[in-house]
Parts: structure tokens; sequence; C-alpha cells
């Protein structure tokens, strides 16, 4: 109510002033004017840094392009084990992170009480979703690389993307499963359905546009990482054998196309399938979350 | 039955603790590996020394201290005007039908990866800024404009869900007293949701602090003091992802040791956003 009062005696301070109607129409004009200029700007940026990507590189995104091995350190040739090896990364990750991710997201919203324990998982999480990718990559490297002796491999870095993209999976997984009716549960235990069986089987199949939205914008993560891979996973060109080979990612191999200045055609194909990737989950996973609302 | 159903319940909550596992080993590690670092030369030498020279053994970071602050606050001073504007923007003129294409777009912005915006840096904003003062464009500049267009979704998202939050009565007493809707905006509404949009700014503070890929390629990297917004510099983060790929024995315990001071920068900044209530009555 204090608040509402200050906010009172504000507007009636600007009032005081001897500003006439017209300047006051004329300021709300200027006002709004800036505001849309920001608004469409914002939009502006986006389809320019989408444009000039796209149109220096699509004409170079070719079948031969998506299914040729990179030749003379990637000048050349195409970009067919970088998406392999950004594949099974992507999918290594999910493996692990989805299941855990799932399971503590349930646990923080059908299991538990309001408790310090709670609140210290809270604030990991919350911790965890801010802390930079080279501290991951950094972490990744001293503990899953050197420490576990990993090596740098598809495990490593599929590790340490699985702790990047847990605190996501978990809000996502909390906020659907907290949308589903409260009826739906009584509906179930009253049938004689236990805990489990109920969460199992009545609330997380209600929950999973909600669930699949927060995989979704994990795999996006996975696929635009590139300071936590480079030092886990490695950059080293060619098809990884086996989940303990290291392997380079399509943002990897990007980044060191750009900063090496090796192929600029490269480059731009490859920024190109990138940005289409990253294009088709945020649509996907806009799909989804549209469909969330509505239920 | 019922021992089933505590076994399930015991492995849920294992997993609920991965997160809290999770945060604890980094710590460990990052410290574990920079500290020793730290403490061999002083924290106030490590801290404040001017020279980078890791084949002489001198680490002093200052320069990147430096570097990240004020890319930092560059990346602020034109992100969150146009951020808080387009939150306004959304929250309080955009129909729904126009909101419908701006809020997707903000959430793209999210989702590209930051090597897409350095490369965006590199082949446009570097070279404008060429052109423009005649100069090496590798700069303050280049990594303020990129790094503000990286946080403008968080600044955009949490700002907007703060000034929606604000009772409808604050506007509606606004408007019966007169005042004009921009009125009612800018003396009641954005002040009422300043706690949440302050909390935005930290949040994107800290993204803009951590954020390494963009920054690399379009900062220059330079290990000296800038004395203008278009000299060059190098970032704390930087300064880990160009020499982590060929440092070894005390030059990569020191890269750690850098790790650890952005990581506390990252923590407090955390910390302070995870203080301020987000929204209005919170």
């Amino acid at each position: 109510m204090n608040k509402l009062n200050n906010s009172i005696e504000n507007t009636k301070k600007s009032h005081g002033s001897s500003k006439s109607v017209k300047t006051i129409k004329a300021s709300e004009k200027f006002a709004f004017t800036l505001l849309w200029i920001c608004a469409i700007l914002t939009i502006i940026i986006l389809f320019a840094i989408i444009g000039s990507v796209l149109i220096n590189g699509l004409p170079y995104v070719t079948w031969d392009f998506l299914t040729q091995e990179p030749e003379n350190m990637g000048k050349e040739g195409g970009i067919f084990s970088v998406i392999i090896t950004t594949l099974y990364l992507t999918i290594f990750s999910l493996i692990i992170a989805a299941p855990i991710g799932i399971a503590a997201a349930t646990f923080l919203t059908e299991y538990s009480k309001e408790s310090p324990v709670i609140k210290i998982i809270r604030f990991a999480t919350e911790s965890l979703s801010g802390i930079p990718s080279i501290i991951f990559g950094l972490f990744g490297y001293v503990f899953f690389v050197v420490f576990l002796k990993f090596k740098y491999s598809i495990v490593s870095g599929g590790l340490t993307l699985t702790l990047m993209i847990l605190p996501t999976i978990i809000r996502t997984t909390e906020e659907a499963i907290k949308a589903v009716p409260r009826s739906y549960r009584e509906g179930s235990l009253a049938l004689g359905a236990t805990k489990w069986q109920t969460t199992y089987k009545v609330v997380l199949p209600t929950a999973i546009p909600g669930i699949l939205t927060g995989v979704i914008l994990g795999i996006g993560r996975v696929v635009g990482e590139t300071a936590a891979v480079i030092f886990t996973a490695g950059s080293s060109l060619g098809l990884p054998s086996s989940v303990w080979r290291p392997g380079r990612t399509m943002a990897v191999h990007l980044y060191i196309l750009a900063s090496e200045g090796l192929s600029k055609d490269n480059m731009y194909a490859t920024a190109s399938v990138l940005i289409i990737t990253v294009l088709i989950i945020n649509l996907v996973a806009n799909k989804l979350i549209n469909r969330l609302v509505k239920v | 039955m019922k021992s089933y159903e505590k076994i399930i319940e015991v492995l849920l909550f294992i997993c609920a603790l991965v997160a809290i596992i999770g945060v604890l080993l980094i710590s460990f590690f990052i410290l574990k590996e920079g500290i020793p670092v730290i403490s061999k030369y002083g924290f106030t030498k490590f801290v404040f020394g001017t020279t980078w020279a890791p084949m002489r053994h001198e680490y002093g970071i200052y320069p990147m201290i430096v570097g990240s602050l004020l890319v930092t606050t560059g990346a602020l001073a034109i992100g969150v005007p146009i951020g808080l504007g387009c939150a306004i923007f959304l929250a309080e003129i955009a129909n729904t039908k126009l909101a419908k294409v701006i809020r997707p777009g903000v959430e793209l912005l999210a989702g590209i990866p930051s090597v897409i915006y350095g490369l965006y840096g590199l082949v446009v904003i570097v070279p404008f800024i060429r052109k423009t003062f005649h100069n090496q464009g590798f700069s303050i500049l280049a990594g303020s404009i990129i790094l503000a267009i990286m946080i403008l979704p968080t600044i955009v998202n949490i700002s907007e869900a703060a000034i929606r939050s604000v009772p409808k009565e604050y506007k509606e007493g606004s408007l019966a007293l007169g005042s004009s809707h921009w009125q009612a905006i800018s003396n009641v509404i954005v002040p009422s949701a300043r706690s949440g949009i302050l909390a935005a700014v930290v949040l994107g503070m800290g993204r803009a602090i951590g954020e390494t890929m963009a920054v690399i390629m379009i900062t220059g990297n330079t290990t000296t003091i800038p004395n203008s917004i278009l000299s060059p510099i190098r970032t704390l983060t930087g300064n880990i992802g160009i020499e982590m790929g060929y440092a070894s024995g005390e030059h990569q315990k020191a890269l750690f040791a850098t790790g650890v001071v952005l990581f506390i920068f990252i923590m407090i900044l955390n910390f302070i956003a995870n203080m301020i209530p987000k929204r209005v009555g919170e």
C-alpha cells in the first residue's frame, strides 16, 4: 500500500508541474516510438545474424558437403564425421541427463516437502545453470579427462555436458509436473494406485510435452556448445570409433575454421548447418510449449 | 509393495542430489587446481599484477579483470536500455499478435550458439569498426556489441516477467489520476518492477562475464591494459580459452587460478541475483 501511495505521489508530482497536455502527448509519442524501435531492433538483429550466415553459407551446403569427410584440416571436403560426432555427443549426454533430470524433478515436485535439503538442491541447480561453460570445460578436463583418466573422449564431453544441461531439464520438467491437475493424482490414488504408480502412469505421461521441451532445449545447448566440449571431447577430426575416442563437433569445427581462417566457404557452410539445426530445435520446442499452454 | 515404493523414493532422491554433487565437485576441483598458484605468487600479485608472461613465470591477471569488467559494462550499457525497452513494449504496448512474433524471436536469440555470435562479430562488427575508426577492429566495442545482443534474452525475459507482475491497481490508480499511459509506465509501473529489473541486469552481467567463445573471436586478446573502448583486450574467460589448448604444468594451473577468480565473480553475481525478489510481492 505504501508503494502505491508513493507511486501516486510521483504521478501527482509529474502532473503538478506546468506541463501542458500537448507536451505530455508529445513525450508519450516520443517514448513509445523508442520502445517500438527497441522491439523491432531485436528482431532485425536476429534476422541480420541468421541472414548473414545463411546467405553466405547455404550455396555451399550441398549433399556432398553433408556426406563427405573433411579433408586438409577441414579446408576442403565436407563435415560428415563432424555431424556424426555431434550426434553421438548429443545422444550420449541425453541418455544420462534426461533420466537423472526427470527423476530429480519428480522428487522435487512429487516427493518432497519444503525442507533445508530441498532448498539446497534448488540453490545448487540455480548455481549450476549460472556457471559459465568455460568453467565446465576446465572442470571436465581436470575431472573426467585427467583424474578419471577418460582422456579426450565422447564420454568426458558427454558427462560434462550432462551437468550443463541438467538444470534446464530439471526446471522444465518441474514446471510440466506442477501443471498436471491435482484431480488426476487424486483419481489415481482413489483407485488404489500407490504413489509411484500414480507418478509413473498418470503424472509423468501427462507432463510429457513439457518434459520433451526441456530435453529439446538441452539438445540445443549441447549442439551449440564449444568451450566445454573442446577441452573434454577434444577437437580431432575423424569418426570416433567408440565413446572412448575423441571427436570434433560442429560448433568446435566452426570455431576452428573461423579462428584459423582456413576456408571461408566451409566456415559459412558449417555455420549454416549449425544454425539450421538450432532453428529446427527451437521451432519444435516452441510448438511443444504452445501445446503445453493449451493444456 | 511398501519397500518397493521406498526404494523408488530413495533412487529419485539420489538423482536430485546429482546437482549438489556436481556443484561441489566443480568447486572442489577448480579450487584445488587453481589455489596453489595463487598462494605461491600471492593473491595481490596474482590479481593486481599487470604482466602475464607464463614463459617467465609471471602471472598477473589484472589486465584480464579490467578487460572482463569493461567489456561487460559496455554490454550492459548497450543491452540494458534496448532489452528493457523491448520488455516494456512486450508487457505494455504490443498486442498478442505482435508479441507472438517478438517473443519467439527473443527465445531464438537465446538459442543461437556463441560461436555463431562470434562469427557474426568477426565478419560484420569487427570489419565495420575497422572501417569506421581506421584501427584493427578487434576491440572492447566489438565485444560489448556482441555481448549486448547475447544478454538481450535474459534482460527481456526477466524484466518482462517483473513488469507483468506489477498489480493492475497500480496502473489503474495512476491512469485514474489522469496520467497518460507513458506517465503510468515511467512513474509507476517500471519503478515498481525495479527489483526484478535489477535481477535481470545482474543475471545479464553474469552471462556477459562468463561468455567465452564469442569474446575470444572479436576482442583481440592482447594482455595489455586498454586505454580506450577501441583498444583490444583479453577477458578472464578468453585467457583460459586461448591458452588451455597448449598450456601445461604451472602455466596450466595459472589458468585454473584465472578460473577461480572468474568462478568467484560468477558465484557472487548468482548469489545477488538469487537474493533479489524477481516479481512484485515475492
